[in-house]
Parts: structure tokens; C-alpha cells; sequence
């Protein structure tokens, strides 16, 4: 596969190490009231779709980067790649 | 050996004689000739013998789809099982083998499963075999997997070298016939980055085994001055030899280039093959199309071939299959063999076509309406049988048969991101619907089967292929040439006869096979395939499949279409396993990272050993010691009693710096980093966010802003990516940054009472590092050596007094020499890992047989420093029930009961009375060493409950060794558990 | 009908007119009392022993397209019980005793052949795992051996002890593991259980659940709407979307494990050797062909093929270990969908929705397990209590933190 890395361009996606899905981006509050059953759900389940899926790839031959790469693996068709940063930012994560 | 069939005419160097082999017996052929067209013009038709039935077979194919003529190629280490002698180039001095045949391949004594056919049906072994029970691994089992498999492996090593490439382009054109080689010149000339690949050794495909008028010339003169005018582009990469066989995600195709298989050696400093990834933007796939045959009795007799390979073998090579010659057709390609041979003079006893239209052909008996219903020739096709259209049966005596059942266009590569190609009505035949991205398809292999439809699509697909990536190209002027409507009557198998028809030759499957898994119900394609073994020889079912599905179509009163094709799977032919690995073999697998003090430990004498990646020093043997022990026990005495120095450059070191690295680091270790002070180390334990320890280390603040930490050797690479995944998934904005200095620094252990005496005389003399100004856990930056960076860290693993000191990595090699001269005095040795681990275990640290990724901070030992005052990874889930149950398992230190007796790593304890099950399992032993220190085996080891159970005699049992040792519960801290020496 | 020797004999001579169709080709009924989801191994074995261990009746298996199309149909055919921890062994086991008397009780022969399965170490970390592994087995009643590099060297001469980049330093030996015929399998319990009543619906493919007030009621499917009492999940990696119809997520993802096979050869291998210091297994089919395979791709797929940077991994593993086979030539390659589970180990349970079941999350190794799975399931099914072997395999114990982690990766269900 190719993924088109945002700064650097098309790269063999051999160049990087895949984690999964991106919801990972999404670690829930420890202090909140359901935080155990959050947690659980967070790490331990997924929607793992028959179609596009968000999912996070790191740069490790590279630049370092972790990407959030949106593929339908269907049919491994990569719709779009973005920086991990920005998309958790988008999400409302900071510090 | 006079070569008897060989006439005149062809693309053979006749200028040239090449001596070869086959089965011992020597023969002569031409460069330009395969092994099967040299066979064939020395008057050979036998070249194998069938899978099952061990029946006499020759070549069927004049390519790659061949799925008889298999043979073991050449000798010694270099012995090559299964190469099909139709594309095996011929080679001064090459050497075959038939193979699969005992005693040999004219009197094969398996052939007795011939005899008892009735008896081996397509699936009887499903059905018996299995009484007694014993008896199906002692007895059937031995007997069908020596009868099975085809050639042979030597067991030697493949001596040969293999290399992989990578290329970049616009358009690889796949396949150089007429389209191929039309669509490459359009593409050339438009100026655009192609590559032209093709599994043969000269470009052409079926021009050269043509000889129909071709503009002015001949197809094969039209295809060398295509060769040569693109042979002129730079921007053209010409590549014969050169099979693509996979089509994979994103534009990816592999190819494989036979560099070296048409010589009797590589040359020196060549690679057998190589192994090609191409990265391109389009693909014109212009594979072209592969002939089917007709099934019917015994159709699978040597001399029985396609008729285009037939025709090939005789217009291409100039070698005759047979002397009188007859052809069996359902379309008019297959005529073009009768004409052909006949205008060479060749006898050609009679055309039978099975449609009632065909027109005369002059010179030879043209039968209408009729069917070869039978063949006989014991060892090579003697007679057809023919049905005529009058229902009369007639014997022609021949020695070759030309089979057509007209032509398949190649879809194979279309099909490799699970496409399904498309069934066309007018041809009777499959051809490309749904491609990979990128990929479109040209000439023979989309359907276009005349000659010159297949140059017009060449250059029209290459024109619209490069127009899809903003390149202009101009269709270029083509020559005139044939032109003629495919006509074909769907014609699969002469439903005549008792007898067996073969479909798929290699394997053995018949009409009446596909008749039995329909009656048994296994009528999916894929139930076909795999009930019967319907193409899954090493043709893959090229030739076969075809007929299968269209006769199970029809059994079942389906249509072709709705029957469907069987999955379509890369390599589009078999590739060696070697070209797949390439260079990354033997010491080449990975590789190899080296420890700066490499060099002055192999002066040594050192063993090294492998850990991950690196290459550590064991343990350094000194004259007169046989026995590792003796080395280890050496190292570790001496650095407890005085000082010893050890590389321990391995582990992970990560820099981090920012004015939040401080928070960072307090969220991603399990115990807390915020009020370490600058000039401090601190013992971290990371969990992962399931609350397993993942690893662990120290971290020292040398700023603010600014700290050093380290992982395990292990982990180095896991741990640096989860940090990352922490600073930009996680907290994106806190002002943090990374980066792996493993490979900047030189770093050593220096442990024992002596070990600040030793140190003092290399630090420069205005750091002061006595306990009092540099106290256990101090850290810092000096200066060494006379003015040498360098940073000192005063941590322990062994539980001595003890320093890591660090410096850039080209004074390492200096460094450790250094050391060990200051060393002398105090008699410093240094040690390998053995010695570290046993000093480890005598103090009882946790390492990598304890963090195996299941254990918790509980199980360690560790509970305590996990604050739950602040999130960090692990912190919330490693609360779970399940992982803090009361009798959990708990990091004990281990001794033996009787200072005698030893036991070993991976033994599980279980109570002193109980019975050794499972059910009484109590945990087992993760670690284990001799301590010279105190003289007997001690363990680290994992209990249950272990903390309440101290003092506790158990058993530590090892069924796999047959041992029960009774050993005593106590402390993991074997030596100095007050930690005095470390503050000293 | 029944298959022996005479039966083969008989037919020979009479022109093999009398075999009759290995499974029916059934309508399917508007009602079951049990419809199990999936016409692989695990689904048609749990219809196996539901009808013959369990007594249950009017059970149908729907499967998507032909049976056995998925992995049983595309894995390298690997059986072995040689696991670590006390929620696996047992149930291993057990599914390697069914395995041991499987052909007989099902009549069909799907090649059983314990050759042996050798798994090699490469450095001591690894030889202590592997003992504790092996005692492991041995305190469950299962055979081991812990065999030294020279023990190794006398079983597999043509392995690399000369020019390793990991040498060999021993390894860890069952001797009951082996292969089996994995299609034959799937016919088997196909033809076992449409000979007890079982319908078997081919082409028949789920579309979602009928579920009122948390009880399903059925599936609806391509062939219309099925009624069931209690409906079993049994899809491997296409769980993730069946059971999203039924609104669950899982603790699984799909993954691409590509496995390959060679051209036909003569007898060479043994019995099934793995690589401890790379990805490849391989073990050599009765036909001839090398059968192997590695690490699966690692990214999310439901696409049944692969890439080239695994293909190639698993041929350096191979060439590393067994440098003999270089000139063998590699003759296909295929992927299977694996249900990866959080920690690597499988699920049999019942779900939040009554009557629903499900059986899932085999990672890469569901084959071996094909009869104990099935066997379990069924007792699941049939008895609403877990089997005494799988009383681990839970949905909850990643929420309570009983996880079964036999390689200690955590919850990354690639690394498993």
C-alpha cells in the first residue's frame, strides 16, 4: 500500500508501524464517574467496519509522524491521510 | 544424436551448438531453443509422467501454462525441482531429470495406478483409510506421501545470490506482444517513464510463433524493429525475462527477472534473479490469451498438444512434434496450424473440426462435423479415432495432435484485487470486467483476439492510460495485418467413450472426476476444485479450470457465468521462496547492531550473544577456564568484590526536553515525575493502558526542562512510539519533545566497592563525584578524559555501588579502553550480559523475563507506586478486580531447600503435599542463576499470594526435565536487601 | 451412507454410479430451533454436536456462500494443544482429542496426521518461556518434549545451524501435533450433521436479526426471514459486521493473515516446525506442497489478500531457517479475514440479547480448535452453560481484567 503522508508525500506503507483504530485518539477523562466502564470501552472495543475506517499509522522509518489514515478495508482504497496532531486537536485535545 | 525433427526456418542460432542432457542421455539444440523445443527436435515427446496415474505425458503448451513437461534442472545444491521444460532456456551443458517415475520414465512402475484408476476416483481417499485407525500415519500415510509431490529438494542450501529492486514509472505495460509492444511505443514516444515487461526471453509474444503477412514483413521483423527502437529510449525500460506476477494494493506489481537461469552459472557478481516492486501510476495489462484444449479419451497422450503450441513449436523453434501431424478444432485459429505445416511441407493426415462450416484447406483432408473420440500410442500418440459427422468412426495414424478449443484471454492479473471477470457470449470465454485501480487491459487478454485489434488497442489504451495522468500521447501508424472475427463453436469435451478425458493433466482430473463431485454434491467451483484437485497443479490450472467449470455448468443446468471462475491468485507463475527473500538470509536475515565497546570485546575473546538486534558480549573467557561458569562466576565475584565495567549502550536512551516534559513524563510513567529534582534519577514504571507493565527504566533531570530516559534493551523501539503516540495523539499541545539517543551514546556500567575509585581517575578532576556531592541517585553532566563530554548517572542494577557513565559514541571504543587500563589497579574485570543477569537476580530486579507483558505492578512487587492521585497510562484499568485479586501472583525471591540441588527457569511450583497438575498450580519461576555469592541456585519467580508466604517450602516442578526440587520462599533481594552498598 | 474401503471397491466396479450427495441442498424452513451463522468449521461442527452429542433437533447452518469458504478453506492446517495458560490448555486439548478420534466418529477421513509440531528458540529468554510453556502442558496431562539444538539438529538436519543471524538453541516438541486435510473437515461435519437433520443453507446470507424486547427471534437473510429459538454467531472474521447488526461491538478487529503454498515436492519435511526468531511455520502437505505462512499484514482488512512486504518477511524467515527451500517455488498465495481478539484468546458466550450466541475472536488460530469450538458451543447452545473448558472465554473478563494474553501484547489484537 501508499500512503500519501501529508509532509512528506507518497510512502510505501511499509516505512510505517499501524496501531488501529483512531478512536484511540479519544483516551476519556480518569476522573469522571463512569471512567472504569469508559476505559474498557476505549481499549477493548471496536466498530470494525466492513468499509472506511479511521485508523492510526506511525511514521516509524520516517519522520515520525502519526497519521490518521481513512481507508475502506474493503478494499484497502485510502480516502485521506492527516496528521494525528491535527485531527486531536480537532477533537478538542490539548494538554 | 542427429536432432531428427528439426526442419528448416525459426528463430534458432544455428551457428551455435548447445550440448545437453536429459535423463543421462546427451542431445543437441540451438540457442534460441527452450528445453522442451530441443527435446521435441532430437524426436523426444516423453518429458513426465502424470501426478496420480503416473501416465506417459509430453509437453501440452509451448509457455509458462505447461502441465507436463516438468523436470529437475540441473544438479548438486543448484537442483531445481518442477521447471517446466517449455520456457527453461537451453544452455551449453544443462542437465534435466524427469522426475516422479521409478525406475525410470520410459518403464514407470507406479504406472500400475493407471491399471486401478477405477479405483482412485477424485476423492476416494476422503472415504477409506481410516481403519484401523493406527494404521492411516504408519501405513497409508507414508505410502500417498511417497507417491505424492513431484521433484525433489536436495536439502543443501541454494548457493546462489538474489537481489531486490525498486522502480518508479508511468506506465509498465505488461506483456510484449503486438499490444504490448504497440502500447510501449505509443507510450515511448510520448515521452513518458514505461516499463515493458515480458515473462519470455525475446519480445514478440505470438509474432514470433506466426507467420500470417504482417505490412510489409513478417510480425517478427515488425517486433525486433519495435525492440529496437524502444532499446533506444531512455525513457524506456525493455524487460524480458521478466514475469509480473502480482498486481497489489495502490499500483504496486512485483515482477520477477530471471537474470541468470539461461546460464549454466550467474556470472560473477550477478544474482539468479531479482525481484522487482514497481511503483507505477497506470498499467496496461497486454498478456494476451492462452489456448484450451478439448477433452476427450485419452487426449493426454505425448504429441497430443494445443495447436498454437504446436504451431509454435514449429514455425518459432523449427522442431516438429510429430512427422504426420493431425488437428482436432472447434475455430478457425486452430486451422492456422494445419495451413502452416502443410506449407512446410509437413504431412498433415487430416483437420477435424467439430463445427459443419469449415472451410477446404488445401493439402490435407478436411473433416466436418467431426470428433477424436480416442488416441492410442503406449508411450506417445500412434492414432486418433475420429467420429465422423455420418456417425463412422476412422483411425488416422499420426504422431502429433493439434488441439484448439479456441482461447481464453489472460485475466489472471486483472483478477488479483478479487475482481471476477466477465463472460463474453461471441468468444466463449472470460474476459477482464473489474480491474485493480490503475489497471487497464489490452489485445488478447481483453478479448480483441485478431492481431490487429490487438495492435489498435495497444496504442489506444496506452494513448487513454497516459491521458488518465495528464501525459498526451499520439496513437502511432501500425502495419496492416490479420484481422479476422474470432469464430468459435463452444466445444468442451467429446461426450463419446467410456474412457477417461483429461481436463487438468498434471493433477489427474478427468470428465468423469467433475461428474463424481457433482453427484457427491460438490458442485461450487471452489468444492470442484478442491474435491478434485481441478487446478491446483503448478499451472495453476491455466489450462483446465476452464473446461471443469464449463462441464459442471452444464451438470448442473447453470450457465457458465452463474457457475463462476475459482479465485485467481498471485504469483501469476511460481517463484522460487529464495527470490521473495532476497539478500535477507543467513547472518543477512536482520540486521546486526554492534555495542561500541564491539571491537575492543572481540580483541578479548568475548562470546557474544544475540539480543534482539544487538550483538552483546556473553561473557569474556579467560585462559584456563572451560566452562562458561567459570567466566561468569569470575565477573560476578570480582565486581562485588571490587569493581567491573559493562556496555550497557543497549538500552533504550530518549531524550526529553520542553517545559512541559515534566507533566509528560508524570503521565506516562505509573509513579510520579513532577518533583524530581534537576541533577536526580528516578526509577520509572510504565504501564500500558490495560495496566500491564510495559516497561520500565530510570529518568534523570538534567534541566528544568531536560531529562535523559531509559528503557529496557527490549522495549527501546515500542517505548519511543508509545511516547510519541502519547505526545502528538494524546496531548498534542503540550510543549514536549522526543527523540531516541540510544545510538549517540556510549554508555557503560561501572559497579563495585572500587567503582568511584575507578571513575575518579578518568572524570576530570573538577567534577566531584563523592558520595557526598554525587550521592546515589545523582546525576549529572562532567567531563572525562581531559575535557570529553560525557554524563554520569549514579544507578545500580547489580546492587553495588555502582555508575552508568555516558559519552558520545565514537569515544566509546576509547572509553572501555580507558577504563580497564585505570581499572588495573583495583583489578576491575569486565563482564557480559551473564554476569549482569546473575547480579540482577542476586538483588532481585524485576527484567525481562518478569515483564513478559502479563505481570502488573501488584505482581512485581510494585503496587505501591502506582499513584492514584493523577492519570497516567495504565492507572484506571490496572484497578480492575481481576488484577488485584488477593491471591495473585506476587515476585518472590526462590532457594533451594538442599543448597545442592538447582532448578530452572519455567518450573511451576505447586504445594509441598500436593499432587503436580495443573489445577494445584501456584505460579512458576521466571528467572534463575548459581550465585557465586552465595553459593547455591537462587530463583525469581512469580507465587501466589507470594508476600504472606515467605519462608514457605514448596516444590518447584519441571515435568519436561523429570525434577521436583523443594525450595524455600524468601525475599527477592538475595544480596545487600538494605540497599547499604549502593549508598556507600 | 457410509464410507469405508469395500464401499470405494464396490463402487469402483460398478462404475461409481451409487454415491449419493455428501450434504442436501435444502429449502430453508421458516422455523429452527437453532440456526447457526456460518457454514465454516466452527459453525458446522457446533451443528455437528448439537444434533449428535446434544440431541437437539430442527437445526439449520447459514452460510454466506459455500461451506467452508472461509478459513477453514485457507489456513495452513496446523493442529497443536501447546499453549501456556490454564484458560486455554484445557480447552486445546480437548479439541486435540476430538481431533484424535474425529475421523471415525464423523466417517469421513480428513487426514489426521500427527507428525508433530516443533516450535524453535533462539535465545535462553526464550527456552524459559518455553519450559514454562511445556510444564505448563505437562501439568495439564499433555504431551511435551524440550528438546536441546542437538536433540533439534537430529529431527530437522537441513535446518540453519551454521549461518544464523539467531541460532538455534533448542525447542519446545509435540509430538500429537500435526495437520489435518482442512477442506475435508469442513466436509466432514458438513455430511455428519445433514446426515442427523441438520439443513445446511448455502448462499444464504444474513442480513440482520429480528430482536424485540432483547430477544431475538431470528435472522433475516438473502433467502427471507429464518425463525429461530436461539440463533449462534459462529463467523470468524466477519463477526464485527454480523453482530453489528444485533448493535454490538466487539473486542475483536478483522485482520489479512496471508498463507502460502509451494509447488509439489517430495517428501522433505518432518512434521511442522515454527521459527522463533522470525515470522514462518511450515509444515509439507501429503500432496507434497510446502504449506507456510507468517505474521498476519497488521493492518485492519476484510479484503481476503494481502501485500507484498508480509510475503516476503515470511520467505526471509523461511530462507533464515531452512535455506534448503530456495529453489522451491512459491505457487500461491491467499489471505483469510482472522477475528483478532483484544488478548489474543477466544470468545464463546452468550450475548446481552437473549437467545443470541456467539463464538469468536480465534485470531490465527482457529483451525486447531474447530472441534472443541464446535463441541462448546453447542453444550453453550444447547445447555445455556459454558463447557468445562471454556469457562474463560467470556465477553466480560476484558471489563474485570481476566484477560487470557498467552503473548503478553496487551490489548492490540495485531500483535497477537
Amino acid at each position: 500500500m501508499i500512503i500519501n503522508h501529508p509532509l512528506l508525500g507518497p510512502r510505501d506503507s511499509q516505512e510505517f508501524t499501524y496501531l488501529g483504530d483512531a478512536g484511540l485518539i479519544e483516551r476519556p477523562d480518569w476522573q469522571a464517574e463512569d471512567a472504569a466502564d469508559a476505559f474498557y470501552e476505549y481499549l477493548y472495543l471496536r466498530d470494525n467496519p466492513a468499509g472506511l475506517h479511521k485508523e492510526l499509522w506511525y511514521h516509524e522509518q520516517g519522520d515520525r509522524s502519526w497519521l490518521v489514515v481513512t481507508r475502506n478495508i474493503s478494499s484497502h482504497e485510502i480516502i485521506s491521510v492527516e496528521l494525528a496532531r491535527d485531527v486531536a486537536r480537532q477533537k478538542g485535545r490539548s494538554k | 544424436m542427429s536432432q531428427i525433427n528439426r526442419i528448416g526456418g525459426g528463430r534458432i542460432d544455428r551457428s551455435q551448438v548447445l550440448n545437453f542432457s536429459f535423463d543421462g542421455k546427451s542431445y543437441q539444440g540451438h540457442p534460441g531453443d527452450t528445453l522442451a523445443s530441443a527435446l521435441l527436435a532430437n524426436g523426444v515427446r516423453l518429458m513426465g509422467r502424470g501426478f496420480k496415474y503416473h501416465r506417459p505425458r509430453g509437453p501440452l503448451t509451448a509457455g509458462s501454462e505447461e502441465p507436463n513437461a516438468l523436470v529437475e534442472l540441473r544438479t548438486g545444491a543448484r537442483q531445481e525441482p518442477n521447471t517446466r521444460a517449455t520456457t527453461a532456456e537451453l544452455f551449453e551443458g544443462l542437465q534435466a531429470r524427469s522426475q516422479n517415475r521409478w525406475p525410470s520414465l520410459a518403464f514407470d512402475a507406479m504406472a500400475v495406478n493407471d491399471r486401478l484408476s477405477r479405483f482412485f476416483a477424485a476423492g476416494f481417499y476422503y472415504k477409506t483409510f481410516m481403519w484401523p485407525k493406527a494404521f492411516w500415519e504408519k501405513l497409508y500415510e507414508p505410502i500417498i506421501r511417497r507417491a505424492a509431490g513431484l521433484g525433489s529438494l536436495t536439502a543443501q542450501a541454494d548457493p546462489d545470490e538474489y537481489d531486490k529492486g525498486f522502480l518508479h514509472t508511468d506506465l509498465l505495460v505488461i506483456g510484449a506482444g503486438p499490444s504490448g509492444l504497440a502500447a510501449a511505443l505509443t507510450a515511448g514516444r510520448a515521452g513518458a517513464k514505461v516499463i515493458l515487461a515480458d515473462e519470455d526471453f525475446v519480445a514478440g509474444g505470438r509474432l514470433n510463433s506466426e507467420t500470417y503477412a504482417f505490412g510489409d514483413g513478417s510480425g517478427t521483423d515488425w517486433a525486433a524493429l519495435a525492440v529496437a527502437e524502444l532499446a533506444q529510449m531512455p525513457n524506456v525500460r525493455l524487460m524480458t525475462r521478466t514475469t509480473v506476477i502480482g498486481a497489489f494494493d495502490h499500483g504496486i506489481y512485483s515482477a520477477l527477472e530471471r537474470v541468470s537461469d539461461h546460464l549454466a552459472l550467474p556470472l560473477p557478481g550477478k544474482p539468479r534473479q531479482i525481484l522487482w516492486r514497481i511503483y507505477t501510476k497506470r498499467s496496461l495489462l497486454c498478456a494476451g490469451a492462452l489456448e484450451r484444449p478439448i477433452a476427450f479419451e485419452n487426449n493426454d497422450r505425448p504429441g497430443i498438444m494445443l495447436a498454437g503450441s504446436l504451431r509454435s513449436y514449429v514455425n518459432r523453434w523449427a522442431a516438429l512434434p510429430g512427422k504426420t501431424v493431425a488437428v482436432f478444432t472447434n475455430n478457425d485459429n486452430g486451422l492456422r496450424t494445419a495451413t502452416d505445416l502443410i506449407s512446410k511441407g509437413v504431412n498433415v493426415a487430416a483437420v477435424i473440426d467439430c463445427r459443419a462450416d469449415t472451410p477446404d484447406i488445401s493439402g490435407t483432408e478436411t473433416l466436418r462435423g467431426a470428433q477424436v473420440i480416442d488416441t492410442s500410442g503406449r508411450l506417445g500418440l500412434a492414432s486418433v479415432t475420429v467420429q465422423l459427422a455420418d456417425g463412422n468412426k476412422r483411425t488416422i495414424a499420426c504422431d502429433a495432435l493439434g488441439v484448439s478449443g479456441g482461447w481464453n484471454p489472460n485475466v489472471h492479473l486483472t483478477c488479483h484485487q478479487r475482481g471476477r471477470p466477465r463472460w463474453d457470449e461471441t468468444l466463449s470465454a472470460f474476459v477482464p470486467d473489474t480491474c485493480p485501480p490503475g489497471m487497464t487491459v489490452a489485445g488478447a487478454a481483453n478479448g480483441q483476439l485478431s492481431t490487429a485489434a490487438a495492435l489498435a488497442a495497444g496504442t489506444s489504451g496506452a494513448v487513454a492510460a497516459l491521458a488518465d495522468i495528464g501525459v498526451k500521447a499520439a496513437p502511432v501508424d501500425l502495419p496492416r495485418t490479420e484481422d479476422a472475427a474470432a469464430s468459435v463453436k463452444a466445444f468442451w469435451y467429446v461426450q463419446h467413450g467410456k474412457g477417461r478425458a483429461w481436463l487438468d493433466q498434471q493433477n489427474d482430473v478427468t470428465v468423469k472426476d467433475v461428474k463424481l463431485a457433482h453427484l457427491e454434491g460438490y458442485r461450487s467451483v471452489e468444492h470442484l476444485k478442491r474435491y478434485t484437485t481441478l487446478g491446483m497443479a503448478t499451472d495453476q490450472g491455466k489450462t483446465a479450470n476452464m473446461g471443469g467449470l464449463a462441464i459442471m455448468a452444464e451438470l448442473t443446468g447453470k450457465s457458465i457465468p452463474e457457475t463462476g471462475t475459482t479465485i485467481y491468485r498471485p504469483p501469476y507463475t511460481p517463484v522460487p521462496i529464495a527470490a521473495f527473500a532476497g539478500r535477507s538470509t543467513g547472518k543477512g536475515f536482520r540486521p546486526t547492531r554492534l555495542t561500541p565497546s564491539h571491537k575492543w570485546a572481540t580483541e578479548q575473546g568475548a562470546v557474544f550473544v544475540e539480543v534482539g538486534m544487538w550483538l552483546r558480549a556473553q561473557w569474556f573467557p579467560k585462559p584456563g577456564e572451560t566452562h562458561w561458569r567459570q567466566s561468569v562466576d569470575r565477573e560476578v565475584l570480582a565486581t562485588r568484590k571490587s569493581v567491573g565495567i559493562c556496555d550497557v549502550t543497549t538500552l533504550g536512551k530518549i531524550d526529553v526536553q520542553g517545559t512541559d516534559a515534566a507533566e509528560f513524563l508524570n503521565r506516562i510513567y505509573a509513579n510520579p515525575f513532577g518533583k524530581l529534582a534537576v541533577g536526580k534519577v528516578r526509577y520509572g514504571l510504565m504501564l500500558r493502558e490495560d495496566g500491564m507493565v510495559m516497561d520500565d527504566g530510570t529518568t534523570a533531570r538534567l534541566a528544568e526542562d531536560h531529562f535523559i530516559t531509559t528503557t529496557t534493551t527490549a522495549n527501546a523501539v515500542g517505548v519511543f512510539r508509545h511516547m510519541e503516540f502519547c505526545r502528538q495523539c494524546l496531548w498534542p499541545d503540550l510543549d514536549v519533545q522526543i527523540i531516541s539517543t540510544t545510538e549517540a551514546w556510549a554508555q557503560f556500567s561501572v559497579a563495585g566497592p572500587n567503582a568511584r575509585k575507578l571513575l575518579e581517575k578518568i572524570v576530570d578532576k573538577d567534577h566531584d563525584i563523592s558520595n557526598e556531592a554525587f550521592p546515589y541517585m545523582g546525576c549529572g553532566e562532567i567531563t572525562v578524559c581531559g575535557g570529553l563530554r560525557a554524563r554520569l548517572f549514579r544507578i545500580s542494577f547489580s546492587g553495588e555501588l555502582a555508575y552508568e557513565i555516558a559519552v558520545p559514541t565514537r569515544y566509546g571504543d576509547g572509553l572501555i579502553r580507558a577504563m580497564v587500563e585505570a581499572g588495573r589497579e583495583f583489578d576491575a574485570v569486565v563482564y557480559g550480559t551473564e554476569a549482569l543477569g546473575v547480579m540482577r537476580i542476586e538483588k532481585g530486579h524485576a527484567a525481562g523475563n518478569e515483564l513478559n507483558g502479563t505481570t502488573s505492578a501488584l505482581n512485581l512487587g510494585m503496587g505501591a507506586m502506582v499513584s492514584k492521585k493523577k492519570d497516567s497510562i495504565g492507572s484506571t484499568l490496572c484497578q480492575r478486580d481481576g488484577m488485584n485479586r488477593q491471591d495473585t501472583l506476587v515476585l518472590m525471591g526462590f532457594r533451594p531447600v538442599d543448597p545442592a540441588q538447582s532448578f530452572s527457569a519455567g518450573s511451576h511450583f505447586i504445594n509441598k503435599d500436593a499432587v503436580a497438575n495443573a489445577s494445584n498450580d501456584q505460579g512458576y519461576m521466571t528467572s534463575v542463576a548459581y550465585s557465586p555469592n552465595l553459593g547455591h541456585t537462587i530463583g525469581l519467580g512469580l507465587l501466589r499470594n507470594g508476600g504472606a508466604r515467605k519462608g514457605e517450602i514448596i516444590k518447584a516442578v519441571n515435568p519436561l526435565k523429570g525434577i521436583e526440587t523443594d525450595v524455600e520462599v524468601v525475599s527477592a533481594h538475595f544480596v545487600d536487601p538494605e540497599g547499604e552498598r549502593l549508598r556507600a | 451412507m457410509r464410507y469405508s474401503g469395500f464401499r470405494v471397491i464396490k463402487e469402483a466396479l460398478t462404475g461409481h454410479k451409487g454415491w449419493t450427495p455428501a450434504w442436501r441442498d435444502p429449502e430453508p424452513q421458516s422455523q429452527y430451533d437453532i440456526v447457526v451463522i456460518g457454514g465454516g468449521g466452527h459453525g458446522l461442527a457446533t451443528a455437528y454436536y448439537l444434533a449428535k452429542e446434544f440431541n437437539q433437533k430442527r437445526i439449520a447452518v447459514i452460510e454466506k456462500g459455500w461451506i467452508g469458504s472461509g478459513n477453514v478453506g485457507r489456513n495452513t492446517t496446523i493442529i497443536r494443544s501447546n499453549y501456556l495458560l490454564d484458560g486455554n490448555e484445557p480447552f486445546y486439548e480437548f479439541s486435540m482429542k476430538l481431533w484424535e478420534g474425529l475421523e471415525q466418529d464423523f466417517n469421513f477421513n480428513a487426514m489426521v496426521s500427527q507428525r508433530g509440531v516443533l516450535n524453535l528458540c533462539h535465545s535462553d529468554a526464550q527456552r524459559d518461556a518455553m519450559t514454562r510453556r511445556g510444564n505448563a502442558m505437562r501439568l495439564n496431562g499433555v504431551d511435551a518434549e524440550l528438546l536441546d539444538a542437538e536433540g533439534v539438529r537430529k529431527m530437522a538436519p537441513f535446518l540453519n545451524f551454521d549461518n544464523a543471524r539467531f541460532p538455534i538453541k533448542g525447542g519446545l516438541l509435540q509430538p500429537r501435533g500435526g495437520t489435518v486435510r482442512h477442506d475435508a473437515v469442513a466436509w466432514g461435519y458438513a455430511r455428519g450433521a445433514d446426515s442427523r437433520g441438520v439443513d445446511i443453507l448455502q448462499n444464504c446470507e444474513v442480513t440482520g436479526f429480528r430482536i424485540e424486547n432483547g430477544k431475538c427471534l431470528g435472522v433475516e437473510t438473502s433467502r427471507g426471514f429464518i425463525g429461530a429459538k436461539k440463533v449462534g454467531c459462529a463467523v470468524a472474521g466477519s463477526s464485527g459486521k454480523v453482530m453489528s447488526f444485533a448493535g454490538m461491538r466487539l473486542p475483536i478487529e478483522s485482520h489479512v493473515l496471508q498463507a502460502f503454498v509451494s509447488e509439489g515436492l517430495k517428501p522433505i519435511l518432518p512434521g511442522v516446525i515454527t521459527y522463533g526468531a522470525g515470522h514462518f511455520y511450515v509444515s509439507q502437505s501429503d500432496k507434497g506442497g510446502l504449506v507456510f505462512g507468517g505474521d498476519i499484514d497488521g493492518y485492519n482488512s476484510y479484503a481476503q489478500r494481502g501485500n507484498l512486504p508480509v510475503v516476503e518477511d515470511v520467505c526471509e524467515g523461511g530462507m533464515s531457517l531452512m535455506p534448503m527451500i530456495g529453489r522451491a517455488r512459491l505457487l500461491r498465495m491467499w489471505g483469510g479475514i482472522m477475528d483478532m481478539s483484544m488478548d489474543g484468546s477466544p470468545i464463546i458466550d452468550r450475548t446481552g440479547i437473549d437467545g443470541l450466541y456467539f463464538n469468536g475472536g480465534w485470531c490465527y488460530g482457529g483451525f486447531k480448535a474447530t472441534p472443541a469450538s464446535g463441541w462448546c458451543f453447542a453444550h453453550l447452545l444447547a445447555t445455556d452453560a459454558p463447557h468445562p473448558t471454556a469457562t474463560a472465554y467470556r465477553f466480560d473478563r476484558f471489563r474485570k481484567g481476566l484477560m487470557i494474553d498467552e503473548k503478553g501484547m496487551g490489548a492490540q489484537p495485531n500483535l497477537h
